[in-house]
């Protein structure tokens, strides 16, 4: 399996059946090819629906049916449209089970970075940020390290937080690390991967439980 | 009544300097007619309320491409190098606001209330300088109303009363920007009589609809 595949293929076991989860662009959406049968999960789209479906087949787009990257999307049945307060009510108001994230840093007290690099790139927040403070758990799934080889799971972040200690669980391609009172723990790794390896390219300090599992 | 104007009249009422909510999401659901307008008028030193600053081609980008905002309030550039370029040489004030933050901000001008109480972004940039609240042993940023002189909005249908449907993810942040607008035009793609719409389908009232603008060069997929 590659590296994605890795990720969204555990990011999926995540789901409960008739979970509500809301997925960042990018590497998470990975996640809807891997829904294990039996397991019916609801997506929301931000910008105001819930039941989001597969993309359309070339030539089938609806140029009033995107989703929050900006991509064409369908509505499967039992689908619902809505404005975007009431999109983040349910957001904020804590009714989302699980929000997958990418990540420009994240730390070992669950703080997490990913909006802003000063003076280099400045997107904005969007709406990460209530996603953050409003999902039930915050699921963190991205690369282990950045394109440069350097760690992205830190002691501290440094970059501009999106939210603080809201983070509940990061996914790699070579760990799964729950955040916990006592510190981040690693929880599994993935196949072909030591504890080690793990190790020497994670910043922060990682709790080794007596049984870690494994993935992938 | 909602008055049926042309674009160009709607930009008209639009006065250089003037507070503009516009109604959109990555140029889905934006008033693309009266933007034209606008663009084709220079009308300029605009503060713009929106959810994101759009493609440069498409939206409220065509706004920032024609150099026509000064400043603004919203969540999200990342699609329009030309609004980051104009952020970086200070040619646009941009105060960024967490999406959801936006929404409730606006529509509480709407509402009538002063502002909003909301956790998101306690701990970050976005808490600097504001007051922070606890109430019932959790902490809040409070976060003052968002007002705007003129909110420009669009819809699907719309009848002769300015009652307003939408259709799908074009709906976003519409009925929340209506409601904020001292005066607010919708740009609708086709009206009918008055009764034609089914009440129940109604998302936003005609109250907050002043001015109607048909505008049906956009197709539907």
């Amino acid at each position: 399996m590659d590296k994605r595949a890795m990720i969204g293929s555990r990011i999926a076991l995540e789901f409960k059946d008739g979970d509500y989860v809301n997925l960042g662009i990018g590497l998470p959406t990975l996640a809807v090819n891997y829904i294990p049968e039996g397991i019916h999960v609801v997506f929301q789209s931000e910008n105001g629906m819930l039941g989001v479906g597969p993309n359309p087949a070339e030539g089938k787009e609806d140029k009033d049916m995107i989703n929050a990257g900006g991509g064409y999307i369908t509505a499967l049945k039992g689908a619902s449209f809505f404005d975007s307060a009431l999109s983040f009510a349910i957001i904020r108001g804590g009714h989302i089970d699980a929000t997958v994230l990418g990540a420009l840093q994240v730390d070992q007290e669950g703080n997490l970075a990913n909006w802003m690099i000063p003076g280099k790139m400045v997107p904005g927040m969007g709406g990460a940020m209530d996603l953050v403070t409003g999902a039930r758990k915050v699921i963190v799934a991205m690369e282990h390290c950045d394109k440069y080889g350097n760690s992205k799971i830190l002691k501290k972040c440094t970059l501009p937080l999106t939210a603080k200690g809201k983070v509940n669980l990061i996914i790699t391609d070579m760990a799964v690390m729950e955040v916990c009172a006592e510190g981040l723990v690693l929880r599994e790794i993935a196949a072909g991967t030591t504890i080690e390896d793990v190790k020497k390219v994670t910043d922060a300090d990682l709790i080794i439980p007596d049984t870690v599992g494994c993935f992938g | 009544m909602a008055k049926l104007i042309s674009a160009a009249e709607a930009a008209n009422m639009i006065k250089p300097g003037s507070r503009v909510a516009i109604g959109g999401f990555l140029a889905v659901g934006a008033p693309e007619c009266i933007i034209d307008a606008i663009v084709k008028q220079k009308i300029g030193d605009l503060h713009m309320i929106v959810i994101a600053s759009d493609w440069e081609d498409r939206g409220v980008g065509k706004l920032v491409v024609a150099n026509l905002i000064k400043s603004a309030q919203v969540s999200h550039l990342g699609t329009n190098r030309t609004i980051q370029a104009q952020m970086n040489s200070n040619q646009v004030q941009i105060e960024l606001v967490p999406q959801g933050t936006l929404m409730e901000r606006v529509r509480a001008a709407g509402a009538g209330l002063g502002g909003i109480l909301t956790p998101t972004g306690l701990g970050t940039v976005v808490e600097e300088g504001k007051q922070v609240i606890n109430l019932n042993s959790k902490n809040y940023i409070l976060e003052p109303a968002i007002e705007a002189d003129i909110a420009i909005i669009k819809a699907y249908k719309a009848d002769k009363m300015g009652n307003l449907v939408f259709r799908k993810t074009a709906r976003n942040s519409n009925p929340i920007m209506a409601m904020a607008g001292k005066i607010t035009i919708a740009e609708v793609e086709e009206i009918v009589e008055i009764g034609e719409l089914d009440p129940e389908l109604i998302a936003c009232p005609g109250v907050f609809v002043n001015y109607m603008v048909k505008c049906t060069e956009v197709a539907h997929g």
